[in-house]
């Protein structure tokens, strides 16, 4: 009972909500580039590089916003390679993403070996006055920091843009068929280095809010199988902005229910964070079902809330004859 | 003049699309300008695109007055989708000029098109199908913001005048291709098409929605719209068009208004058929292949209680332009298709429900049209081939004397190649010796599509010979075709389709060349 | 392979080679570590001695037969991502067999490799079943997998494998020794000569399955081509889930060695990253079975000499990662562009 009360605290809401921040960057990003039709699987060691460079540059000059920037360069470089690897050399993005998520990964853990346990710059509170005064609310939403604003910021205009908006819509298009497209006269392949790098920026700066604000410092560890899980949610999240963010949310809450759980019951404390894999096996399960598609087309606001196909082009490569 | 005329409704994006334009395409169509139709036409000239060796288009010369439907027909492969592709911007011609009101186009990019006014209606409409009407509709449109309601009402506007309705929200997954076409026909009048293309657009519809598509069509034209119809449909192009263009192997070979006699267009079409030498005369053996009031329906296909004898060491040509059903009852016999009612019996053996894998250990062969799609495999070796396709007796492999096999197999089949060569290192014509050679030596019945397709003549005289050879065992033999010539000739009885059934089954030698056009054009000879 | 082709793809590769080689001393440049000292230093921490020679052998024998597996689900067209669980779960079925089995070595080791094979393939047949019937991609499906073994094998740890009184995530109770992969003494040191012939059998038997019986040639035909291998009379989605059950049973061989040769004792980690690098090795072998072993001798090479870094200068071991990563990268990256530079050439020159 104890545990409940401590998970529904403001406190633990709050932390919840912050520690979330970051990956919803990771797999909103995601989401653009593989609604263009581009799978960025670099994701974990993006994230981890990202980091640890964030830290590096806030070490450094002391200044965040630097650290920021240059992850984002760096995320965004390494999205730019597996975009050019799958249009021009017409090698297969799943190879070059794995091969430069390990790649990153390592990268990460060699050059930042002697920054290990310095303290660095971070981003510093802002209670957002009036607002976070409003009782439990104010506190849980709006006593954090600039990135995790900026996250909701990112969950409504990530929804408003590929929803609401004529590129958004042309966005879906690339990935879904993009002869189709590119019949309305839009230019397929430029789209998607813009996507994918733009996704490979945001994934730099949840990699830098990691270390510039979520766990101060930088580690080999505080990322750690983060990528993969943004990967994981951004299916189970079914490519929609609202149920990504919420699969953030939720695997936050494991992570912290996990740790209250961790003196009663270590197994299960220990597991719980795994969760949004079956989730996601799941996910994708029914959503090939003849049911369901039924049902779905039936209904479309239920299939929003269920599972989503993935972009029917995602992973392939489109040549204008 | 026209029965939609009225308040037009004025796409929002017109003003960012042309500043100065005063007047929208919209209103073009609708029929206030321009007050001469004269001053509107497409003229082609002297079109060229290699593929290759392939000369796809071969200097097409083309004029089409607006106000008029004209028919593009041509045989598969003559290359009218390459001249349409052209035209639609999504190919670059290697020479010609392309003058749309005597304005010449720099066509290149599919948006070049559209902005010349040129909109083009694929086969497999071009649309998303998890997105809703009205977001297919408005994807792609040029202007700033996404208008959703302004856009429902000119969709709404726009589709009413044309006789259609849609629920813009409903999923496109959900429309039949008829009403995918109908939901592109009224974007591009939107995005201000004057030109429009429309390619094999019959292929998936059922006949009431073409009824309704043919009316679309003339209405469009009746309104002062160029309109291209492409197809290969003798009946169509009869039943709808001012004028018809003829291409064949590239080329332009005439350009008629309608009316015109049938046979003039079959000739047209398929050039001068002439049977050369006699049709080997072989004793019919014992009855072979049974199909006893069969029912097999797969997509647009519908044979119905259809029933065939066939003699042993007979030839069945498949005649019909392609998707009219031939391959469906190809595969069929072959049993990749199954089969709604009635009985098929091969030698006696009832094989209905026998999987595909069963017939083929019974002798029943199946040779696809795609030879490096469905027939071969890439990277795999003439070698390699041949151990896949004989016994599976041993589990290790002896690659000596499957060299040595192979080796026999290459002389005896007179291929180009060696033991280690890839199929796609192979030109078509030893591809398909190297299919031949894989084939067991005695066969119940052999199945073939397109067995010639892309072949030289020595090829394919090749082919025909070890192919007749089998019948001497008593193999039966169906194979369907596009080539009239090789039609005639091969064949004892022809199984003509027509849009998706089975038409007419002739003795080969009560037919001419012509008399074939004509049934293939689902008409008979008067 | 052809030799025309082996000729076209040499040049690039030694380019490629090279270009990995200076970026990586510009890196440790970068570090300020002495490049070549580091790079002998790579040599010496994995070969330098007879202990460190058996260990380097001992860390190969699993990498190589995670690699030959991949070889196998490659050649059927398959992404097996989910090999890293595989190897977890053959290490854990293996486990269980090791706990629960009394008997001597003689009895108990064989069940032990049985276990973690049918471990292994159990895991991998789960991956190829979302597949073949449920359309579930086998990357994601595999990824997935991943983590569910990885959260068992935590689990098991913690909860009902336990050590007696303390729950850690540093491992279970060791096992009986007549559960240990037996070793053997050569040069004063401990050599696992059963596990390199193990490993042996893997590989070789991989490379013969695919250049010596009908059930490779009609793999790979499957995996090149699944519609003419269906036409040809190949069951494909049959063979799809047999090589998922090689190719998982060669990992959980793998995940056996590791649990009862290497750690002696599950843990968490009992795969040691080796399914992701078996998937670098096969990417640098342009997935054949040939040059798996040596390739995946000098990555282990890599991976353990780079420990010697950490001592001798410093460096962290990541550095060995680093090197693997960006050779592969470098070659996969300069094959393709030097066949889309040919091919742009030979457009602008038309």
């Amino acid at each position: 009972m104890e545990v409940v009360r401590d998970l529904v605290s403001a406190a633990t809401l709050a932390s919840v909500v912050g520690s979330a921040a970051p990956l919803i960057y990771a797999a909103i990003g995601e989401t653009i580039a593989e609604k263009a039709g581009v799978i960025n699987l670099s994701l974990e060691g993006s994230l981890r590089l990202s980091a640890m460079v964030a830290f590096v540059i806030g070490f450094w000059t002391g200044n965040a916003v630097l650290g920021f920037l240059v992850a984002m360069a760096v995320a965004a470089l390494i999205a730019a390679l597996i975009a050019f690897a799958s249009i021009e050399l017409k090698l297969n993005q799943i190879a070059v993403g794995f091969v430069l998520a390990l790649l990153a990964v390592d990268l990460a853990s060699f050059l930042g070996d002697s920054f290990v346990g310095e303290r660095g710059a971070s981003v510093p509170p802002l209670a957002i006055p009036v607002l976070s005064d409003i009782p439990y609310i104010g506190q849980v939403l709006f006593d954090q920091n600039l990135s995790v604003y900026g996250s909701y910021v990112l969950i409504f205009a990530s929804w408003f843009f590929i929803y609401r908006t004529r590129h958004g819509l042309i966005l879906q298009g690339i990935g879904e068929r993009p002869e189709g497209a590119y019949a309305r006269g839009v230019r397929v392949n430029r789209l998607r280095y813009l996507y994918t790098i733009l996704g490979g920026a945001l994934a730099g700066i949840a990699g830098a809010a990691y270390s510039l604000d979520v766990k101060l410092g930088w580690r080999e560890t505080l990322t750690l199988n983060l990528g993969w899980i943004a990967l994981a949610i951004v299916i189970f999240g079914g490519w929609h902005p609202f149920r990504v963010a919420l699969g953030c949310y939720l695997f936050g809450g494991l992570q912290v229910l996990a740790f209250q759980l961790q003196d009663v019951l270590p197994g299960l404390s220990q597991v719980l964070p795994i969760a949004p894999f079956p989730l996601m096996i799941l996910a994708l399960v029914i959503v090939y079902r003849d049911w369901f598609r039924r049902v779905g087309d039936r209904f479309p606001a239920l299939r929003g809330v269920l599972a989503s196909e993935p972009p029917a082009a995602i992973g392939t490569v489109f040549e204008p004859d | 003049m026209s029965d939609f005329v009225g308040e037009p409704a004025t796409p929002r994006h017109e003003a960012l699309r042309d500043p100065s334009a005063t007047v929208s395409p919209w209103t073009r169509w609708t029929g206030g300008v321009p007050s001469s139709l004269d001053a509107m036409a497409l003229e082609l000239i002297d079109i060229k695109k290699h593929f290759g060796a392939v000369r796809a288009n071969d200097g097409i010369t083309l004029h089409v007055e607006a106000g008029t439907l004209h028919g593009l027909l041509g045989e598969n492969g003559a290359g009218k989708s390459t001249l349409m592709k052209i035209l639609s911007g999504f190919l670059k011609a290697d020479a010609g000029t392309i003058r749309l009101d005597g304005t010449t186009l720099a066509l290149g990019s599919p948006q070049a098109a559209i902005d010349a006014g040129i909109g083009m209606l694929h086969q497999d409409p071009l649309v998303f199908p998890p997105l809703t009407v009205l977001d297919n509709f408005l994807l792609g449109s040029p202007g700033r913001g996404l208008d959703r309601a302004a856009g429902a009402e000119e969709l709404g506007e726009i589709s009413s005048r044309l006789g259609f309705h849609f629920d813009p929200n409903a999923i496109v997954r959900t429309l039949t291709v008829g009403e995918r076409q109908q939901l592109e026909i009224t974007r591009l009048l939107w995005l201000g098409a004057r030109l429009l293309i429309f390619d094999e657009p019959t292929t998936g519809i059922s006949t009431s929605q073409r009824v309704e598509l043919f009316a679309t069509l003339r209405r469009l034209a009746a309104d002062g719209l160029i309109v291209i119809f492409v197809s290969h449909k003798l009946e169509e192009i009869e039943e709808l068009c001012d004028s018809v263009t003829v291409i064949r192997h590239g080329k332009v070979v005439g350009e008629v208004d309608m009316p015109v006699p049938t046979d003039r267009l079959v000739e047209m079409m398929f050039g001068e058929v002439v049977v050369e030498g006699d049709r080997p005369h072989v004793e019919m053996g014992s009855p072979a292949l049974d199909i006893a009031d069969v029912t097999i329906t797969e997509g647009t296909t519908a044979i119905r209680e259809w029933s065939l004898q066939t003699a042993a060491g007979e030839v069945i040509g498949l005649a019909g332009l392609e998707g009219s059903g031939q391959r469906t009852l190809l595969r069929a016999l072959a049993g990749l298709v199954k089969v709604g009612s009635g009985r098929i019996s091969v030698a006696g053996t009832d094989i209905t429900t026998m999987s595909y894998r069963d017939r083929l250990r019974r002798g029943i062969h199946y040779l696809p049209a795609g030879r490096l799609e469905e027939g071969l495999v890439s990277g795999l070796t003439i070698t390699e081939h041949l151990i896949l396709a004989g016994e599976r007796d041993a589990f290790f492999l002896d690659w000596d004397t499957a060299t040595d096999h192979a080796t026999d197999k290459i002389d005896g089949h007179q291929i180009k190649g060696r033991p280690e060569s890839t199929a796609e290192s192979l030109s078509g014509g030893n591809q398909q010796r190297l299919l031949l050679a894989m084939m067991p030596p005695t066969l119940e019945l052999l199945l073939m599509e397109h067995p010639t397709r892309g072949l030289d003549i020595e090829s394919a005289e090749y082919v025909w010979n070890r192919i007749l050879a089998r019948r001497s065992d008593g193999t039966t033999i169906v194979f369907a075709s596009a080539d009239l010539d090789e039609l005639l000739r091969y064949s004892d009885r022809i199984v003509v389709f027509f849009s998706g059934e089975v038409f007419r089954v002739v003795p080969a030698a009560e037919l001419d060349g012509d008399g074939l056009g004509y049934l293939i054009g689902g008409k008979e000879r008067v | 392979m052809t030799t025309r082709q082996t000729r076209t793809r040499m040049g690039p590769t030694v380019v490629s080679l090279v270009a990995a080689g200076v970026v990586s001393i510009v890196l440790l440049v970068l570090v300020d570590a002495p490049p070549f000292e580091a790079l002998g230093l790579l040599w010496d921490g994995a070969f330098g001695s007879a202990d460190k020679t058996a260990n380097t052998l001992l860390a190969w024998t699993p990498l190589v037969l995670a690699a030959a597996g991949l070889v196998i689900t490659f050649a059927s067209g398959l992404w097996n991502i989910g090999v890293e669980g595989q190897i977890i779960a053959g290490a854990i079925a293996a486990t269980w067999v090791a706990r629960v089995m009394p008997g001597p070595a003689g009895a108990v080791v064989p069940a032990t490799i049985v276990a973690g094979i049918v471990g292994g393939a159990f895991w991998a047949l789960l991956a190829g079943v979302l597949k073949t019937h449920g359309k579930v991609n086998e990357i994601f499906g595999g990824l997935g997998l991943d983590f569910l073994a990885a959260g068992l094998a935590t689990y098991l740890v913690i909860g009902p494998w336990k050590r007696a009184g303390v729950a850690s995530t540093s491992g279970t109770d060791l096992f009986r020794e007549e559960a240990f992969l037996p070793s053997t003494t050569m040069f004063g040191a401990e050599f696992p000569l059963l596990a390199i012939v193990l490993a042996l059998i893997g590989t070789i038997g991989v490379y013969y399955l695919l250049r010596g019986t009908r059930f490779g040639l009609e793999l790979k035909a499957v995996g090149r081509n699944p519609e003419s291998a269906f036409l040809l009379g190949i069951p494909t989605r049959a063979y799809l889930l047999g090589a998922f059950a090689v190719g998982g049973g060669l990992a959980g061989l793998g995940g056996t060695i590791q649990a009862t040769g290497f750690h002696h004792k599950l843990v968490p980690a009992v795969s040691g990253g080796y399914g992701f690098l078996g998937i670098l090795v096969v990417l640098l072998a342009a997935l054949s079975a040939r040059w798996v072993a040596p390739i995946a001798l000098f990555f282990i090479m890599i991976s353990t000499g780079s420990a010697q870094l950490d001592l001798r200068l410093d460096l962290d071991s990541a550095f060995g990662g680093v090197l693997q990563g960006i050779i592969v990268l470098f070659v996969l990256v300069g094959g393709a562009w030097a066949v889309w530079r040919t091919a742009r050439a030979r457009r602008r020159g038309s």
